[in-house]
């Protein structure tokens, strides 16, 4: 969707604010927001890609105020609601006023270490050949969905090329709305910077982004 | 979103809103408090930029791990015992003289956990994300690298979940120096493509 959270090529931000010797967490609640969020991730309830949904859907105003732990919580509270795991009610008083869903598992402290490692690769097995090659000239195509997608607006009907092929991968566009995983083939796209930004802009700008089959047209 | 004078502001709403979903996620038997503890302290101690720094360090000093790396950077990652959420699938990109590469996710934080930890506040804000591709020559000035003209720029959007470390250019005058010396060298942000490693000679990022 076309939310506050594509921010490539944007302008108007101001510079970007370093920190020296930058803490992972600026204060307790932050770690404790962090935590949450994986530990209701590892319950299986929904996917990372309904989770970036969930937060890209907040109102851009929102989105854009909010620091990125605040995005994670807000993201959070949405899920939870929308899977019928708390309700609005339960989350402003903070008790437990319907009985719990069950969850398909709840985090041990002994099991972080091997979940972690284990992590939650999406390369799937494939179902078809290719439909392109390394060095075929490709179109991203022009669209809208007002659904998770990630193709970003800016590389949006551009031509680019292939340059690898990583594999079959789990389509967002599909599993962050439920529809199961139906992978396809990801490909690494490169892009010319002047056929994204204008003849005006750097010529010694490339890009690359990593796009599915079904954002591709052959050129 | 990366105002921390934002964050002080509205610390009490924010931090009430973590305690209530804590207490209820821990009531409803969804999340085990213990757990919540073990997950900050694994990022607090052990998984972080020192973790990429010992890969770029070999990469440096090994040229057969190098070529491991280039082939397949989940599987050479993983020698160092570096390996899950979000390191699933990894790629390593190497600057030259010709080309600088430079690691942005414009849609949301997407950042290789396993080799850097997490995501500093800048590398999440809007002004990095959406600057990072348009004008990275101009990001790079910001953080006091500036390349030569002709340099190519290769900017990588982490669109999917491809997670990409950048191995930074080897200073000079490091030949002969222990895998862990030069590990010293390598900064976080010359992982991420905007900065780049110590020079030994000057103390400060190389030009």
């Amino acid at each position: 969707m076309n939310g506050a959270q594509d921010l490539g090529g944007q302008m108007g931000f101001g510079p970007i604010e370093m920190e020296q010797d930058e803490p992972n967490f600026h204060a307790k609640w932050e770690e404790r927001a962090f935590a949450i969020t994986l530990a209701m991730g590892a319950t299986g309830s929904w996917t990372l890609d309904a989770s970036r949904y969930a937060r890209e859907t907040l109102p851009p105003a929102d989105y854009l105020s909010s620091s990125y732990y605040e995005i994670w919580t807000k993201g959070l509270e949405k899920l939870l609601v929308t899977n019928g795991l708390a309700t609005d009610e339960e989350l402003t008083q903070a008790r437990v006023l319907v009985p719990p869903k069950s969850v398909k598992r709840v985090l041990k402290a002994k099991e972080v270490e091997s979940v972690l490692a284990k992590g939650a690769p999406v390369d799937r097995a494939s179902q078809q050949p290719a439909r392109f090659r390394v060095g075929d000239r490709v179109h991203t195509k022009r669209m809208h969905p007002v659904t998770h997608t990630r193709l970003p607006r800016y590389a949006r009907d551009v031509a680019g090329r292939i340059e690898v092929i990583h594999g079959v991968h789990v389509f967002p566009d599909s599993n962050a709305h439920g529809k199961g995983e139906q992978p396809c083939w990801l490909y690494g796209v490169a892009f010319n910077g002047t056929d994204i930004w204008g003849p005006d802009s750097d010529p010694d700008l490339s890009l690359r982004l990593d796009l599915w089959e079904p954002y591709l047209d052959l050129a | 979103m990366s105002d921390h004078d934002h964050d002080h502001s509205d610390l009490s709403d924010t931090e009430l809103r973590v305690r209530a979903l804590e207490t209820l996620l821990t009531e409803k038997g969804y999340i085990d408090p213990p757990a919540l503890d073990v997950l900050i302290e694994t990022y607090e101690t052990k998984i972080g930029p020192k973790n990429g720094a010992m890969v770029v360090a070999k990469t440096w000093a090994d040229a057969d791990y190098r070529e491991r790396l280039l082939a397949d950077a989940t599987a050479a990652i993983a020698e160092f015992g570096f390996t899950g959420r979000q390191g699933e699938h990894m790629v390593a990109v190497e600057n030259t003289d010709e080309t600088h590469n430079m690691v942005v996710c414009t849609l949301c934080s997407c950042y290789p956990w396993t080799v850097l930890g997490l995501p500093p506040v800048w590398y999440k804000s809007a002004p990095y994300r959406s600057r990072a591709v348009r004008d990275p020559r101009g990001v790079l000035e910001e953080f006091g690298v500036r390349l030569p003209r002709a340099k190519h720029i290769r900017v990588w959007d982490s669109t999917a979940e491809v997670r990409y470390l950048v191995i930074p250019q080897r200073p000079l005058g490091t030949d002969g120096w222990s895998e862990d010396d030069l590990a010293a060298l390598v900064t976080r942000d010359s992982m991420i493509g905007t900065g780049l490693a110590i020079d030994p000679l000057v103390k400060e990022p190389a030009a």
